[in-house]
């Protein structure tokens, strides 16, 4: 992270590091919890990741603006009560605008107060930079994140219900263990796997996993 | 691996060493060659099916053994046997009637991700082919569980559905599976020499006692496991079995029906997921027995020998930690922090 905070970074670096270096699911291996739980279907992924998208947008900025006033001592409460505040305002948007979905997955649109995820990008970037920087930092974790997501659910419903974003696609007997949890996991790993080989064998990394980020 | 020949089959000690001719080769072989009568008994029972069902299973696993280990360069191990072995228990653990797709995809799982992705052989945490097959279980509960009656294949009928003895007991109870099979001394005999419904190569007790009686006389495996695991769930089944109240239930049912003999002979005792520890094998085998009678009389599923055994497996290396042998003339490790 330490180059991160030369000014000199183009804020397009910035975005680019959270989608690829720095992906929450594949690079830091965090916030796998409601990666395995709302991916059983595109649309639900999708969802989510922009509720994430959204908070992490709105608490990087907020956190950047505020960075000079917050005690360090006390900073992790107030970083949690700007992200609560955050929460509260997508989950009033998404029970007014997008009932049905909300329905599902509203428990999920609630608990982002708890994704390490956010927490994260607040405490390591935002409030350490200033603003500008800070929001485009959030918008590359974010869509990280949202992509990592749509990924994720992409084979999940595909092979489980064998259609996308509702769709029927193919009529094969679905692969029941991809809708559980357990198919989840399966995902994820071999998803992360995937990514890493193609960060070893195309651009020399050295592979992540967990939390290899930083 | 150092195994001492005659003795016990798996010791670890300080050194010196006598090297024998077993070879991890050589033991994969024998023990695929003690469950040629189970499997001769599914074929019979079961006609081509089964055979089809296996073979396929065993190309899977020896398929993915390769692609992995050429993918990721090591040392191809086709010739140690291991890979067969999987395939072939994950073969005689599924239904002869199970769609092609299911063993080449169980297989895989089996050999690529649970054996392989974990370091290859000797490093899996799990069972690779009970892996396989609980994926396969979860993943096409149908085909799973559609039993079909022994020897239906062999005579041209079409093959005629029904449910497994264990499945009756817990949907029906002890008095419709009498019923079916005639008297309690004809249901004996039959479980005994498998003619019932099941996956294809666990139900004749007598063939795969035949194949444990031959690995137990050359010492590939030892008594503390299956023993462990069968009284255990003797004395459960006998205890809490019986609908009428405690006591009443039948332990001979549970023993000869469902995989318990082929798992607890074959596949609780694999050298690379069960605790080498003796008195660690004794409380994995009393932890299987226990998870399986909970399976069985309580849970969903009727038959709970796979997952007991994945469950166990599980706390492998917490039993042998805590019940390996003290080491004589050495002072008492010091915790680290």
């Amino acid at each position: 992270m330490e180059h991160l905070h030369q000014e000199k970074v183009s804020y397009w670096q910035l975005v680019k590091n959270g989608i690829f270096k720095e992906n929450t699911i594949f690079r830091l291996v965090i916030s796998l919890c409601p990666a395995v739980a709302v991916t059983n279907s595109v649309r639900n992924g999708f969802l989510l990741g922009v509720a994430v998208l959204f908070v992490q947008v709105m608490v990087n900025s907020t956190v950047a603006m505020l960075r000079n006033f917050i005690h360090p001592r006390v900073r992790i409460p107030i970083f949690m009560l700007i992200i609560s505040g955050w929460v509260t305002v997508i989950d009033l948007l998404m029970a007014a605008f997008a009932r049905a979905a909300y329905k599902e997955m509203g428990l999920y649109i609630q608990i982002i107060v708890a994704f390490a995820s956010i927490l994260v990008r607040a405490e390591m970037f935002a409030s350490k930079n200033r603003l500008a920087p800070s929001f485009f930092d959030g918008l590359g974790s974010g869509l990280g994140f949202l992509i990592a997501l749509v990924i994720i659910s992409f084979f999940r419903e595909l092979l489980g219900r064998g259609s996308l974003w509702g769709f029927p696609i193919v009529e094969a007997k679905p692969m029941l263990i991809m809708l559980l949890p357990t198919g989840g996991f399966f995902a994820v790993g071999i998803l992360m796997g995937f990514f890493n080989w193609i960060d070893m064998r195309f651009y020399g990394g050295k592979g992540a996993g967990g939390a290899g980020g930083h | 691996m150092a195994v001492e020949r005659g003795r016990q089959e798996l010791v670890v000690t300080v050194s010196p060493h006598i090297r024998s001719e077993e070879t991890v080769g050589r033991i994969m072989w024998t023990v695929s060659l003690s469950l040629l009568p189970a499997f001769m008994m599914g074929v019979y029972f079961f006609g081509p099916r089964a055979v089809y069902v296996t073979a396929l299973s065993i190309v899977g696993s020896l398929f993915s053994e390769w692609l992995v280990e050429k993918m990721a360069g090591r040392e191809i191990t086709l010739k140690d046997g291991s890979a067969f072995l999987t395939g072939l228990l994950l073969g005689m653990n599924l239904p002869a009637t199970v769609p092609f797709y299911i063993p080449l995809v169980g297989s895989f799982v089996a050999v690529a991700i649970t054996k392989q992705l974990f370091g290859g052989i000797g490093y899996n945490i799990f069972n690779p082919a009970l892996m396989g097959r609980a994926f396969v279980l979860i993943t096409w509960p149908r085909a799973m569980t559609t039993w079909t009656e022994p020897t239906a294949a062999f005579v041209g009928l079409d093959a005629k559905t029904t449910a497994t003895p264990l499945g009756l007991l817990k949907e029906e109870g002890m008095q419709r599976l009498l019923e079916v099979f005639g008297d309690k001394m004809s249901l004996y005999t039959q479980l005994f020499l498998g003619h019932r419904a099941g996956s294809l190569g666990e139900t004749s007790v007598v063939a795969i006692l035949i194949g444990a009686a031959f690995l137990r006389i050359r010492r590939y495996i030892t008594w503390h496991i299956p023993l462990s695991y069968l009284v255990t769930v003797a004395v459960l089944a006998w205890i809490f079995g019986g609908r009428e109240g405690l006591f009443t239930g039948d332990p001979v049912v549970h023993l000869l029906s469902g995989g318990l003999m082929l798992g607890a002979f074959f596949m609780a005792t694999d050298y690379v997921t069960c605790p080498s520890v003796r008195k660690g094998q004794i409380v994995f085998g009393i932890g299987c027995g226990f998870l399986t009678m909970l399976i069985r009389l309580k849970a969903g599923y009727p038959e709970g020998v796979m997952f007991a055994i994945l469950l166990m497996n599980c706390f492998t290396p917490l039993i042998d930690r805590n019940l390996k042998s003290k080491v004589f003339g050495t002072r008492k490790e010091e915790k680290k922090g």
